[in-house]
C-alpha cells in the first residue's frame, strides 16, 4: 500500500502550483488538451444538468408548494406552503406506515441479499466447483429477467391453493399460507422475491472482491492450522472489507427504494402492509396528483437514504 | 453523435412523408377489453368516411389514469378517447376535454332522450355537457333465489325493512351452518355509498366544499348498514379475506352481494351447474316501501379532447359509436350494457331476465359527487366505516371523523372558490 503513495509525493509537493492562475501559465498544449476535454465532457454534463440536477432542485421547490391537479390546470393555482408538506406528512399515518414498511424491507431483505449474494459467490467461487461460468449465469439471470414476468411466475409460487410454495409446506405439515393475501405473510413474501430477483448482482461483485485476496494467506493460515470458519472469519471477511462497504451501501440504497416488487404483486395491499415510502409517493404523486407532498416524501427519502449511507461509512471507517 | 443525429433525422422525415396523403388519422385511446374489440367497429366508419382513419390505442384499466394525465401534463392526448364516468370532472378541472353541448344541440344522431337520465347526468359537470355515454354500469342486487325461498321470501325485497327481514330468515335458516344475509365488504365504498344516496344523502356539500356525511340522511343510512353486522346479518370481513367468492356464494354462507354486470358472465362460469337456476338478479331495495332504490350510475363516456385538431372528426366517430346497430354490435362483443336504449330492445338484451333488474335500475341511477377529489374521499368513507364496524368508533365519531377528512381534502376547492377562480 505504501508505495502508491510514494509515487504520489513529488505530485502532492507540487501543489503550491495551484496559488498561480492557471489558466495564464498553462502551456498552449495544455489548453488545447483541456479545451478538448471540455467538449468531451460537455455533453455528459450537459445531460447530468437537465436530467438529474434541474429535476432534483425542482423537486426541492415543489415539495414547498401545494402543486397539485388544479395547478395542472393552470399553474396559478399553486400556492407556496413553506415546510407544510412536511408537516402534514409527518402527521400522516398512512406514510408512516408506508416507512415502517419499507425499514422491515430493508432491515430483513438487505442483510438477507447480502448474505445469499456472499454464499453463492463463495460456492461459485470455490476451486471444487464445476461449470462456473454456468452457475454464474444462471444466479445472474433473475437481474436481468423483467420483474413483470417474474412477477407472474412468482404469483404462482405464492397462490394459496395452487402454489408451488404452499405445496411443499404441506408435505412438510405446514399449513397453507395466503402470502399475498395475509398481512403478516405479504411483505416477507415481497422480500424473498426481491432477494431472489437482486442477489446475482452483488454475487459479482462478491467474486470479483474474493478473487482479489491473496491466495497465500488461505495456504499460510491453513498451514498455521486455521479451520474452514476461521479463514472465513479472519482472512475472507477482512479482505472483502470494502466490497462489503460498497454492496452494504448500494443494497441499501436501493432497498430503501423499494418500489416495482409490491407495485406488481400487491399494489400495496393487502392493508397496506407492501406499501413502501415510494409507492406511497408514487400514488401520491400520479394517482392523487398532490405533487408537492409527493416531492416532500423524495426529499425525505433522501435524508433518510443519506444517513443510512453515511452511519454505513463511519461504521466501516471505525472497524478500518 | 452527428451520425445518430443524421440518422434520426432521416427517420423523422420518412414518417413524416409516409402519410396517406392528405387524410387524417384519428387518435382513439381505449381502455381493457373495449380497446381491444372496438377495431372490429371501426372498417365500416372507415368505409363511410374516406379519408379518415382511427388509430386505436388500448390501454389497460390499471395504468389509463395515469397514462391520461401525463399524456395531458406532455401535451400528447388523443384526439377522442374512452374515459371512466366518475374521471371526467377532473379531466374538466385540467381542462383537457372540450365541452359538447353546441355538438349534441346540432347532432341529427345523438339524442339525450335515448339515454339514461342519471347517466347522462354524470357528464354534465357545471351544467356543461362534456361527454357521450359510451355504455353504462351499475350495481344491482345478486341473490340466491333458493335460499330466500326456503326462507320465506319467493320475491325479492322491495325496501329496507324487507331486505332486513329477508336477511334475518335466511340466518335463522342456515340450521348449523354459519349463514350470513348479505356480503358488504369492508374494503368496498359502493355499498356505504349507495345506501347515502338512497337515503336522500347528498355525501358532500360540493358548492361550500364540505363532507355532509355526519348530517341526518347519511347516518340514517349508515346506521342502517352497522346494524347489518351488529346484528349478525352481514360478516364484518373485507375481499382479501373471502378467499373465493363465488364458492362461498355457491356454499350458501351468504346470500345476497350488491354488484355489477361484470358478474353476470362471472356467476355464470364459476358457479356449478346445478346452482344455475338458484341465482337472480334484482333492483337494489329502497328506504321506503314503494321508493325504488338508487344506485350508482356507472360506465363509460366517449370524450374529445381540447388540444385536438381534427374534433369534427372525432365527433363523426362518436356519433358513428352511438347510433343504436353499433352499440347492439359493441354489447355483443364485449358484454357491456348499452348505453343507447334501444340498442337494449334490438339485441334483445332487455329479455333476459338478470339483465332485466339492470334496465330497471338504470332508470334510477345517482351519479356521485363530481369534483376530483372523490376518489380519494370514497376509499375514506370505508376506512372510517370500519372503524365503526369493528366498534373502535362509535357511528357519530366515524362520520365527525370522516366529515373533517373532507374538510381537509377540499381546503383547495374552497380557496379557488373563495379567489373566484372555477375549481
Amino acid at each position: 500500500m505504501r508505495s502508491p503513495l510514494t509515487k504520489r509525493s513529488p505530485l502532492t509537493k507540487r501543489s503550491p502550483l495551484t496559488k498561480r492562475s492557471p489558466l495564464t501559465k498553462r502551456s498552449p498544449l495544455e489548453k488545447r488538451q483541456l479545451r478538448a476535454a471540455a467538449w468531451f465532457l460537455a455533453p455528459a454534463l450537459l445531460l447530468l444538468l437537465v436530467f438529474f440536477f434541474l429535476p432534483v432542485i425542482a423537486g426541492l421547490l415543489l415539495g414547498l408548494t401545494d402543486f397539485d391537479i388544479y395547478a395542472i390546470g393552470s399553474p396559478g393555482n399553486a400556492r407556496f406552503v413553506g415546510v407544510e408538506n412536511y408537516a402534514r406528512l409527518l402527521s400522516n399515518d398512512v406514510f408512516w406506515r408506508s416507512l415502517g414498511n419499507t425499514l422491515f424491507f430493508v432491515a430483513l431483505g438487505g442483510p438477507l441479499s447480502v448474505a445469499v449474494s456472499l454464499g453463492t459467490a463463495m460456492l461459485v467461487d470455490a476451486k471444487l466447483t464445476r461449470l462456473r461460468p454456468l452457475f454464474r449465469t444462471i444466479y445472474f439471470a433473475p437481474v436481468v429477467t423483467t420483474l413483470v414476468s417474474v412477477a407472474i411466475i412468482w404469483r404462482y409460487l405464492y397462490h394459496p391453493r395452487y402454489g408451488l410454495l404452499n405445496h411443499v409446506l404441506g408435505l412438510v405439515g405446514v399449513g397453507p399460507i395466503d402470502w399475498l393475501g395475509d398481512p403478516h405473510w405479504a411483505m416477507p413474501a415481497i422480500v424473498l422475491l426481491a432477494v431472489w430477483k437482486n442477489f446475482g448482482y452483488n454475487m459479482l461483485i462478491f467474486v470479483a472482491g474474493l478473487q482479489a485476496v491473496p491466495a497465500e494467506l488461505y495456504e499460510a493460515a491453513a498451514i498455521d492450522g486455521a479451520g474452514g470458519w476461521r479463514r472465513f472469519r479472519h482472512i475472507t471477511l477482512p479482505g472483502l472489507a470494502p466490497t462489503f462497504l460498497f454492496v452494504g451501501v448500494t443494497t441499501m440504497i436501493g432497498y430503501f427504494q423499494v418500489f416495482a416488487e409490491p407495485y406488481v404483486m400487491t399494489q400495496g395491499g393487502p392493508l397496506g402492509s407492501t406499501r413502501s415510502v415510494v409507492l406511497f409517493m408514487y400514488e401520491e404523486g400520479f394517482r392523487w396528483w398532490r405533487i408537492g407532498t409527493a416531492s416532500a416524501t423524495a426529499v425525505v427519502l433522501l435524508l433518510i437514504t443519506l444517513a443510512g449511507a453515511l452511519l454505513q461509512f463511519r461504521l466501516q471507517k471505525e472497524r478500518a | 453523435m452527428s451520425r445518430a443525429a443524421g440518422i434520426a433525422v432521416l427517420l423523422a422525415l420518412c414518417c413524416g412523408c409516409g402519410g396517406d396523403g392528405g387524410g387524417v388519422t384519428l387518435r382513439f385511446w381505449a381502455m381493457g377489453r373495449e380497446g381491444e374489440v372496438v377495431r372490429e367497429l371501426l372498417p365500416e366508419f372507415e368505409r363511410e368516411n374516406p379519408g379518415l382513419r382511427v388509430e386505436v390505442q388500448q390501454i389497460p384499466w390499471t395504468a389509463a389514469h395515469e397514462k391520461l394525465l401525463t399524456a395531458h401534463v406532455g401535451e400528447a392526448t388523443p384526439d377522442v378517447a374512452q374515459l371512466g364516468n366518475t374521471w371526467l370532472s377532473e379531466f374538466v378541472a385540467l381542462d383537457a376535454i372540450a365541452p359538447l353541448d353546441a355538438r349534441i344541440a346540432a347532432s341529427a344522431t345523438i339524442d339525450p332522450a335515448d339515454h339514461f337520465p342519471g347517466i347522462w347526468d354524470t357528464n354534465v359537470i357545471e351544467g356543461r355537457l362534456y361527454g357521450v355515454p359510451w355504455y353504462v354500469d351499475t350495481r344491482v342486487l345478486f341473490y340466491r333465489r333458493d335460499l330466500l325461498a326456503a326462507a320465506g321470501h319467493p320475491d325479492p325485497p322491495a325496501d329496507w325493512e324487507e331486505w332486513r327481514a329477508a336477511m334475518r330468515d335466511v340466518v335463522a335458516g342456515g340450521g348449523g351452518a354459519r349463514r350470513y344475509g348479505i356480503l358488504l365488504p369492508l374494503n368496498e365504498w359502493p355499498p356505504t355509498v349507495i345506501l347515502g344516496l338512497q337515503a336522500g344523502s347528498p355525501l358532500l356539500d360540493v358548492e361550500r366544499g364540505y363532507g355532509a356525511f355526519a348530517q341526518p340522511e347519511f347516518r340514517r343510512a349508515f346506521d342502517f348498514y352497522l346494524s347489518l353486522f351488529r346484528d349478525g346479518l352481514a360478516p364484518p370481513v373485507s375481499n382479501n379475506e373471502i378467499a373465493n367468492l363465488y364458492q362461498e356464494f355457491a356454499r350458501g354462507t351468504f346470500a345476497m352481494y350488491i354488484t355489477g354486470p361484470w358478474n353476470l358472465g362471472e356467476f355464470q362460469r364459476r358457479l356449478p351447474a346445478e346452482l344455475q337456476d338458484a341465482w337472480a338478479t334484482a333492483p337494489l331495495p329502497g328506504p321506503e316501501p314503494g321508493v325504488p332504490g338508487v344506485s350508482l350510475a356507472g360506465g363509460s363516456s366517449l370524450v374529445i379532447f381540447k388540444d385536438s385538431p381534427h374534433a369534427d372528426a372525432a365527433w363523426k366517430l362518436i356519433e358513428f359509436l352511438s347510433r343504436p346497430q353499433q352499440q347492439a354490435r359493441f354489447y355483443e362483443l364485449t358484454g357491456d350494457l348499452p348505453a343507447h336504449k334501444t340498442a337494449w330492445e334490438t339485441t334483445g338484451i332487455a329479455d333476459d331476465p338478470r339483465a332485466r333488474a339492470f334496465r330497471t335500475q338504470l332508470e334510477h341511477v345517482v351519479s356521485t359527487p363530481k369534483l376530483p377529489e372523490w376518489e380519494q374521499i370514497a376509499t375514506r368513507v370505508f376506512e372510517r366505516g370500519e372503524t365503526a364496524v369493528r366498534g373502535a368508533s362509535t357511528p357519530q365519531e366515524a362520520l365527525e371523523a370522516l366529515d373533517r377528512d373532507v374538510a381537509r381534502m377540499l381546503e383547495k376547492r374552497r380557496w379557488l372558490a373563495e379567489k373566484g377562480r372555477r375549481p
